[in-house]
């Protein structure tokens, strides 16, 4: 029950803002403590359903809600919060919050806050129904609600080629949805079920190999372009770069994960024989990804567009961690949307406050010095890289660690050399990140500052900006001394999703 | 005793977030004024000015967990005085009036400097811990572990826990001990630093990670502590950011490693994988049942961590130019500590590389180029902290020849031995350098007597260095020529098995190993490991004795006011020259350390050599620099035989062109695919748009084609 006013909580938030503004919260300082006050309930309610989480028995179903929707199909509104999509429940609620707190005192310009507002909260209805619904056609439908808003947030209050940025994004994920559909009601039609528990537990029993193959494929076409995987990747640095900040770290810290979540939830225990076969290319496209966006990372000249590749690059190892087809590569693809999320949500408040304060991202226009012109905003900078980069003792570590452990001994069917080859290539773009993550904090944070910003005064971070950046940074570094935290949560459902018992 | 050891590590690494958070306001509580005059920017002082970023900052300290540096960078930038200005390297870049004055300072204002306090205190107990556990294991040898917890990962588990042996108690007594000094020592040094708060709590981390590394009990959790490790030595030599090149030298530093450590991390999941576990001791117990080439390949990966971490072929470059980093950090973690530790990894492993011919060949190998190439490289730098740098590559190349010749514990002494005679010699230099203001020996001179603590104690780490007796290096050094001697002598059979005594005590390779299992080294490389040793302490003293006699005799080279160094720097230095002095005795204990007749007299007849070459050539004319006798050698040793230009042209040049490449073809290939697929159904709609006229009559039409194709295909199909 607790998982439905979850939902319903952001819902009747954005729904409230329908009332005219003259007589609800006039002004849009109410209105941005409005977002922050229903996203904080929102968020205190994830934080309760984690709390009452029987953590002995995370891959259980638990908290389900399940109503007959549209009987005639089948369709039911089932819901359901296990070890796996606890960790993106909290983690979604969280960003949305942190959001809302930014804009408290940093909102983007190029609408109204009413408007804003409505579509975040609406937003965070979509994004917290993807990792909750139990239902093929239901996760579909949320997975759906996210794209309005997120496309009305770009082209509204983006930069300036924001337009041409939100047609893209809208046009490509829209295009990956229709696959995506296609694939799930081959599935449903053959399988006779829209459940996904019960699709899950059947681990492709009554689908025929040849429907598992073509419906692996579909399905994973359409969540490739939400994670991006290369080459279907191309929308995200637009996207990202054009987006406001609240834009950026939604986009990265949340949705990305859809993708990914899809993958471990849906494609894998519903059609594991497809998974076999489709496998070896979902690694080589994962590592194509590491490696090209570490490289494209390192040419890049644009602080945004520079975190937007470092994305792909780590969705990459991700989708490596998928590919293996084992728990131990599952549940590194799990953990790193969990540190991507954190980490890359920090990045872009923080390309965010550069942005705003030196009017530019162009990194040959930042110059250097930031450690002497603006020493906490650089020390946040380079305590966000270096997680990003992958330390060990920062979250970011462990998701990349276990996806190549995962990648040196893959699953039984698939071919082992050829993923042993992935780990290696794989490894070596991790020290390519490190070295793009160097270069950035070299250029920006180091040397002296530039001749023309000397006498510039940058302002000190202000109490919404590091109430927005410290938890991110708390928790970073909660994850990855104590990554037991997470794998305790997701090693017993994975290890029923696959099948392993 | 696990608690024990888990105190010790968790001590400094308390300290370190401390003192990244409270420093400053400790040293508020503490009720530090801020100097008068020169100091403004004093560690602790709360009145420097702030920068415009740091109005008055809205929440209290505690809630920044800022990485760099919890105060505002107060002071404007440092300028290095005009003759110092070129010179890549450390040392206190404060304005040369008053620096002396605040480093006696620093002793009296002790008690209100809250950062030193928060590095210090805690260091202190830890080392004291150390003392506990070292005393413990030494009295009831063996090996304990204890596990906290276990991390489920969905195959191997990892187990968190610490394993505490003969040679990780003394490992981790050094560690605490070196660590201990040159924390005194950097409260003087840097006292004028504005950001000496974030520089001693990255100490205060390294540490922590350091002494992770020695008693971590599973692989994973080594490797965590060997990267931390990694990353405090990147922020600690770029701490002066100011300067680009410093700045480059840190990127460089982390990136060369990084590379060694793909492979570190790979060998770790070779071995884990193969064994079933982690843990040091289940890995160890299994090598007996492990196919030979998993072996082999295990061994060889984490060589390349090895060659990366302790600075040598073909990873060794970023060794000098870590350099720029300031110098109780070269002393710490560019000579006694962490490049030490890829050496120690090989000891705590052993097993493994005793197991595979290939990989002791490949260490030899290794070692040998290491060992020669930067003892000649050492001969002709200019800079002094770069002498030495190249110093601690030939003689970590030491340590690892020893242990492809199977002098294992004859290694780790020369480790121990090494982490206490160059700490002294890095801190000796770091007051030298400090009171001449300039890294350069041409800078130097005459020292002798304005400086005799700094003299006599320096004087004491050369000799170790050399390996004159009686001092320490002498010991441990002829332990590893000893052992290559006798690898040589006897067709490349390993000297002696690992069972070693007294306190070097090293668990034996595992219950009921035979020995035959061992790997042999070819015979042509144990010869050439036991020549190039005997030639290395020939080039070894030549540079040595170069160094020494440029900065202490003659006549001063510069103007500089000449006086020793602050007290709070002289006494970490002068208590370094006691363990240097003294700690070669120890050796007399165990059975193969003590020095055998025919390795110390060939040894000393090169080290004889090597010394009487230099003293001639310097005494024709003392104000000249020896090395200039090498004539267009010269150049090419400075350079260090132009291994990075190669890199340059092999390596960084090929990646930056490619990913230029890429960021193109990401433009005007992929997207432009896919914006071109807009057109294309752009043209696509316009077409079709021309169909729907609205005319009833061709919609009919078309629809009766339509039915007709489709009765035709049917048709046609059945």
């Amino acid at each position: 029950m607790i998982l439905l006013v979850t939902l319903a909580v952001p819902l009747a938030g954005a729904l409230l803002l329908l009332l005219p503004g003259a007589r609800f919260l006039p002004g849009d300082a109410a209105v941005r403590r409005y977002g922050v006050a229903v996203s904080g309930v929102t968020l205190l309610l994830a934080l309760v359903t984690a709390a009452v989480f029987d953590h002995g028995e995370p891959h259980r179903m638990q908290q389900g809600v399940d109503w007959a929707w549209a009987p005639a199909i089948d369709l039911r509104f089932h819901l359901g919060v296990d070890g796996v999509s606890l960790p993106l429940v909290v983690l979604t609620a969280l960003l949305t919050f942190l959001c809302f707190v930014h804009m408290v005192r940093h909102p983007p310009s190029g609408g109204p806050a009413r408007l804003l507002t409505a579509l975040v909260l609406v937003l965070e209805v979509g994004m917290l129904g993807t990792f909750l619904a139990l239902d093929l056609l239901l996760f579909f439908v949320f997975f759906e609600v996210v794209l309005i808003p997120m496309y009305v947030v770009i082209a509204l209050w983006g930069g300036a080629g924001r337009r041409a940025a939100a047609y893209k994004f809208i046009l490509y994920t829209l295009l990956g949805s229709g696959v995506l559909l296609v694939g799930l009601l081959l599935v449903a039609v053959n399988a006779g079920t829209l459940d996904m528990v019960a699709l899950a537990e059947r681990h492709g029993g009554g689908l025929s190999r040849g429907v598992q193959i073509t419906a692996f494929v579909l399905i994973g076409l359409g969540l490739a372009v939400k994670v991006p995987m290369w080459p279907l990747h191309t929308w995200l640095p637009d996207a990202h770069t054009e987006a406001p900040t609240v834009g950026s770290v939604l986009l990265a810290g949340v949705l990305l994960k859809m993708g990914t979540y899809g993958f471990v939830r849906i494609a894998l225990p519903v059609a594991p024989e497809g998974a076999q076969v489709w496998a070896p290319w979902l690694g080589l496209l994962a590592v194509i990804g590491i490696v090209y966006g570490a490289l494209a990372c390192l040419a890049q000249r644009d602080l945004k567009r520079l975190i937007a590749y470092s994305s792909v690059g780590h969705m990459g190892f991700v989708l490596l961690g998928i590919a293996t087809l084992t728990p131990v590569g599952v549940n590194a693809a799990l953990f790193g949307n969990i540190a991507h999320g954190l980490i890359t949500g920090l990045l872009f408040f923080l390309a965010g406050a550069v942005k705003e304060r030196y009017g530019t991202g162009d990194l040959a226009a930042l110059g250097g010095g930031m450690l002497t012109s603006a020493p906490r905003l650089a020390a946040f900078l380079t305590f966000a890289s270096v997680a990003s980069l992958g330390l060990p003792g920062l979250a970011g570590f462990w998701g990349e660690m276990l996806a190549l452990l995962g990648a040196y001994r893959p699953d039984g069917g698939l071919p082992r050399e050829t993923f042993v080859t992935f780990m290696a290539v794989g490894a070596l773009g991790a020290v390519l990140t490190a070295a793009y993550f160097l270069r950035l904090l070299a250029r920006v944070t180091h040397g002296p500052v530039a001749e023309d910003r000397r006498d510039a005064v940058l302002p000190a971070p202000t109490s919404s900006e590091y109430a927005a950046w410290v938890p991110l940074v708390i928790l970073t570094l909660l994850v990855g001394l104590w990554p037991k935290l997470l794998l305790d949560l997701t090693t017993a459902p994975v290890r029923t999703l696959l099948g392993g018992g | 005793m696990i608690v024990l050891a888990s105190l010790t590590i968790l001590l400094p690494f308390a300290a370190a977030f401390a003192g990244m958070l409270l420093g400053p306001w400790a040293s508020r509580r503490l009720g530090a004024r801020p100097l008068p005059a020169a100091s403004a920017g004093a560690p602790g002082s709360p009145g420097g000015p702030r920068t415009p970023d740091a109005q008055p900052p809205p929440g209290t300290p505690e809630e920044t967990p800022v990485e760099v540096s919890a105060e505002a960078p107060t002071t404007p930038l440092p300028v290095a005085r005009p003759e110092t200005a070129p010179v890549p390297g450390g040392g206190p870049r404060s304005a040369e009036l008053g620096r002396q004055v605040a480093g006696d300072m620093a002793l009296r204002g002790l008690r209100h400097n809250g950062p030193a306090l928060i590095a210090c205190l805690p260091m202190a107990v830890s080392t004291v811990l150390a003392l506990i556990v070292a005393v413990v294991v030494w009295r009831e040898p063996g090996v304990r572990t204890g596990v906290l917890t276990s991390i489920p990962t969905g195959t191997i588990d990892i187990a968190v826990g610490l394993r505490v042996d003969g040679l990780a108690a003394l490992v981790g007594l050094m560690v605490c001990c070196v660590a201990l000094a040159v924390q005194v020592y950097s409260v003087a040094y840097m006292a004028k630093d504005p950001r000496y708060s974030s520089y001693t709590a990255f100490i205060s981390l390294f540490t922590a990670a350091m002494l992770l590394v020695v008693y971590a009990g599973d692989l994973l959790v080594l490797y965590v502590g060997w990267e931390v490790m990694g990353v405090c030595s990147y922020f600690l030599i770029g701490h002066h950011w100011e300067e680009r090149a410093n700045s480059r030298a840190a990127v460089k530093a982390f990136l060369m490693t990084r590379i060694g450590d793909v492979g570190f991390l790979i060998g770790i999941f070779v071995l884990g994988i193969g064994a079933g576990t982690f843990s040091i001791g289940g890995v160890l117990a299994r090598i007996p049942e492990m196919p030979q080439a998993t072996v082999t390949a295990a061994a060889l990966l984490l060589l390349a961590g090895v060659a990366g971490k302790s600075a040598q072929f073909p990873l060794h470059t970023w060794l000098p130019d870590a350099m720029a980093g300031p110098t109780p950090i070269s002393a710490l973690i560019h000579a006694a500590t962490m490049v030490a530790a890829g050496v120690y990894v090989v000891a705590r492993l052993y097993p493994v590389f005793l197991s595979s011919s290939a990989a002791l060949t490949v260490l030899g190998a290794m070692a040998v180029v290491s060992m020669l190439g930067s003892a000649l490289a050492a001969l002709a730098q200019n800079d002094l902290k770069r002498v030495l740098a190249y110093s601690t590559i030939s003689q970590l190349a030491y340590m690892a020849a020893g242990l492809a010749v199977g002098a294992q514990s004859a290694a780790i002494f020369h480790l121990v031995t090494h982490g206490a005679f160059k700490a002294l010699l890095f801190l000796a230099a770091g007051s030298v350098i400090f009171v001449a203001g300039s890294n350069l020996l041409g800078h130097y001179g005459g020292l002798r007597r304005a400086m005799p603590v700094t003299f006599w104690s320096m004087t004491a780490g050369y000799a170790a260095l050399v390996g004159l007796p009686p001092v320490s290096g002498f010991f441990s050094k002829d332990s590893i020529i000893e052992g290559a001697r006798h690898a040589a002598a006897h067709g490349g059979m390993l000297s002696e098995q690992p069972q070693a005594r007294g306190f070097a005590a090293y668990e034996p390779v595992g219950p009921g190993e035979p020995a035959a299992a061992f790997a042999h080294l070819p015979a042509g490389m144990a010869w050439l490991i036991y020549i190039a040793l005997l030639v290395t302490v020939g080039v070894t003293a030549a540079y040595a004795m170069r160094a020494w006699l440029m900065t202490f005799f003659g006549e001063p080279r510069t103007t500089f006011e000449a006086r020793e160094a602050p007290t709070l720097m002289t006494w970490p230095v002068a208590a370094l020259a006691v363990p240097t002095a003294l700690l070669g005795f120890f050796g007399l204990g165990a059975e193969e350390l003590r020095p055998h007749l025919v390795s110390v007299g060939l040894s000393l007849l090169w080290a004889a050599a090597g010394v009487a070459v230099v003293y001639v050539l310097w005494n024709r004319d003392p104000a000249l620099d020896p090395a200039d006798r090498l004539g267009p050698l010269r150049k090419v040793l400075d350079r260090a035989f132009y291994v990075d230009e190669v890199y340059a042209a092999l390596v960084v040049r090929p990646v930056q062109a490619l990913a230029h490449m890429v960021a193109a073809a990401d433009r005007r290939g992929i997207d432009a695919a896919v914006v071109s697929t807009a057109g294309w159904s752009r043209l696509a709609g316009g077409t079709l748009r021309r169909l729907q006229t609205g005319n009833a009559q061709t919609y009919l039409t078309a629809l009766l084609a339509g039915v007709l194709l489709l009765v035709l295909g049917v048709v046609v199909l059945l």
